[in-house]
């Protein structure tokens, strides 16, 4: 009973309906008893509560109300055909979420165990990038070292060195009718012997210029069987590229030469590099160091890598770098000043076809034999 | 200038607990609300939780006399809702492509937490009424938020006075007061 009559007193006081004497002597109380004190703070501030309590339940009350007047009137709206709509796929949703979240981690699972295989049964699939060389596993060797066995009793034209394996294969192309190629840099890296491919005709090559950091190097046919072209049909392209520009690839991902076409996706390469651009075309291991040509059959780079994780996002150098490879290699060793850049197109207006046709003649695999 | 002059008096009237005001800030903003709710994953129930959820927390901040909104209500209206909404769907796991924001926002983080206690404290109190029991809820509702006076409450619950209204009213806040601080110490 004593306690109510405290609470009423303290409430009173808190709410400020107390006399002015009486006041006073609460106050004169509060000062003397800590216990009052205490009890007073303790109730303003349970009072705050409560009051904010009731507020907030009553705007939620009147929210509520007003939505239901609101939607009464039609003032809003709860779209109806949407609700038709929503609801059936929810149904469906509903009906086979559990089947459906099975379903899925399921796949997941799948997908991740073979992802997780793949990586762990290729090698350097773990890089972003792929260089798009090929290498020769060890059971491809064999059957090729049968095969060039085989070749090399019907036709002695193989000039695969017999102590040597060979470990690489990508694509090259001529900048050169006298013989002079342009390749990837990491196609033919620490290669013993090169022999490079057209036609089904072997020839010699020699790495007269590598540079790793923009992965281009240069090569040589140093055979006396090849023969000189008159001219190269195509000329490599100095002005710059178009976003959206058609553009075509020819390369060896396999032993047949291969013609691939695209577009010119970005004007930049991986990771914003701006000496090389992105194009959107099939490639594929081999296809490394193979032209990438606009619809006039010019040169307009040279094909280097994928992103490991996309699909048909290939980088490919830009041709201005072949000049400048080519100024330094004429800097190194002034025996190449005579090296020239080919100007002239005579693949203009052709039909694609045609145009393959000539320029295939100019696309050479590359084979690195290692010891 | 006419429009910002506009928002001041529906927030103050929000603040008086005003129909009127409520009612055109509901017209103005709540289908906006529902089309950004509805477009990311949400049903109609969810559009009217959460856009009166937000209109909550303008409550609290128009009662607030040191608040100054600083951009359109409809902007902190929106602003307030995707922030919720987000947090809804993330603790819903449902993890969707970026909600879409054609709308300008502002950022919301300090009413977001504010809300969360304020809410938390609702909870606690909300748990404290409704463990009471009666008559002791309906009594203390009556008095604490319709705010109804004494001799009137004692005529509703048929006490003979208001004297003998106003001891149960006390012995029931003394219990409320003890569940609502038990929970307190629980967190």
């Amino acid at each position: 009973m004593e306690e109510i009559v405290l609470l009423d007193a303290v409430e009173r006081y808190l709410n400020g309906e107390m006399t002015a004497q009486e006041k006073t002597y609460f106050e004169d109380l509060r000062a003397k008893t800590p216990e009052i004190d205490q009890m007073v703070v303790e109730h303003h501030l349970f009072l705050n509560q409560l009051n904010q309590y009731g507020d907030q339940k009553q705007m939620k009350a009147k929210l509520h109300d007003i939505h239901n007047q609101l939607l009464e009137t039609g003032e809003i709206t709860q779209g109806e055909p949407l609700v038709i709509k929503s609801a059936k796929v929810l149904q469906l949703w509903n009906r086979h979420k559990r089947t459906i979240a099975v379903a899925a981690s399921i796949a997941g699972i799948t997908a991740l165990t073979i992802s997780g295989m793949m990586s762990y049964f290729t090698p350097k699939s773990n890089a972003e990038i792929d260089k798009l060389k090929r290498d020769m596993s060890k059971f491809e060797q064999t059957q090729k070292d049968q095969t060039r066995a085989i070749l090399n009793i019907n036709n002695a034209i193989s000039k695969a060195p017999k102590d040597q394996q060979q470990r690489s294969a990508g694509t090259s192309f001529l900048i050169d009718a006298k013989g002079y190629l342009v390749t990837n840099s990491h196609v033919v890296n620490n290669a013993a012997t090169l022999v490079v491919v057209n036609n089904g005709k072997e020839y010699y090559a020699k790495n007269v210029f590598n540079d790793p950091a923009n992965d281009i190097a240069i090569l040589k046919i140093d055979d006396k069987d090849f023969q000189a072209l008159t001219s190269l049909p195509y000329s490599i392209r100095k002005s710059g590229t178009d976003l959206g520009e058609e553009i075509f690839t020819l390369g060896y991902p396999r032993n047949q030469i291969v013609y691939g076409k695209g577009y010119l996706s970005a004007l930049s390469g991986n990771n914003d590099d701006t000496l090389s651009v992105q194009i959107s075309v099939d490639a594929n291991p081999g296809n490394s160091g193979g032209p990438v040509m606009d619809k006039n059959g010019d040169v307009i780079g040279i094909l280097n890598s994928r992103q490991v994780n996309a699909n048909g996002v290939v980088f490919a150098n830009k041709a201005s770098n072949i000049a400048k490879a080519l100024s330094d290699l004429k800097e190194d060793d002034t025996t190449y000043r005579s090296v020239k850049l080919p100007v002239a197109n005579s693949l203009k207006g052709k039909e694609r076809t045609q145009q393959v046709k000539q320029i295939q003649n100019c696309v050479f695999m590359v084979k690195g034999y290692y010891k | 200038m006419k429009a910002e002059s506009n928002d001041k008096d529906l927030l103050e009237g929000l603040a008086r607990n005003d129909s009127g005001s409520i009612e055109i800030l509901y017209k103005q903003n709540f289908a906006m609300i529902q089309s950004f709710i509805i477009q990311n994953n949400g049903s109609y129930d969810d559009a009217r939780d959460i856009f009166q959820e937000a209109m909550m927390v303008l409550y609290e901040k128009a009662k607030d006399e040191n608040f100054v909104l600083t951009s359109q209500i409809k902007t902190y209206v929106y602003s307030i809702c995707r922030r919720l909404w987000l947090k809804r769907l993330q603790y819903n796991q449902k993890f969707v492509a970026p909600v879409d924001s054609i709308q300008e926002t502002i950022p919301v983080e300090e009413e977001i937490e504010q809300k969360q206690k304020l809410d938390d404290n609702f909870e606690m109190m909300d748990v404290a009424m409704k463990s009471l029991g009666e008559p002791c809820k309906s009594l203390l509702e009556a008095y604490y938020i319709n705010k109804k006076h004494m001799t009137e409450i004692a005529d509703e619950f048929g006490y003979t006075n208001a004297d003998n209204a106003k001891n149960q009213k006390y012995k029931c806040l003394m219990r409320l007061k003890k569940l609502f601080f038990a929970q307190y110490k629980n967190l």
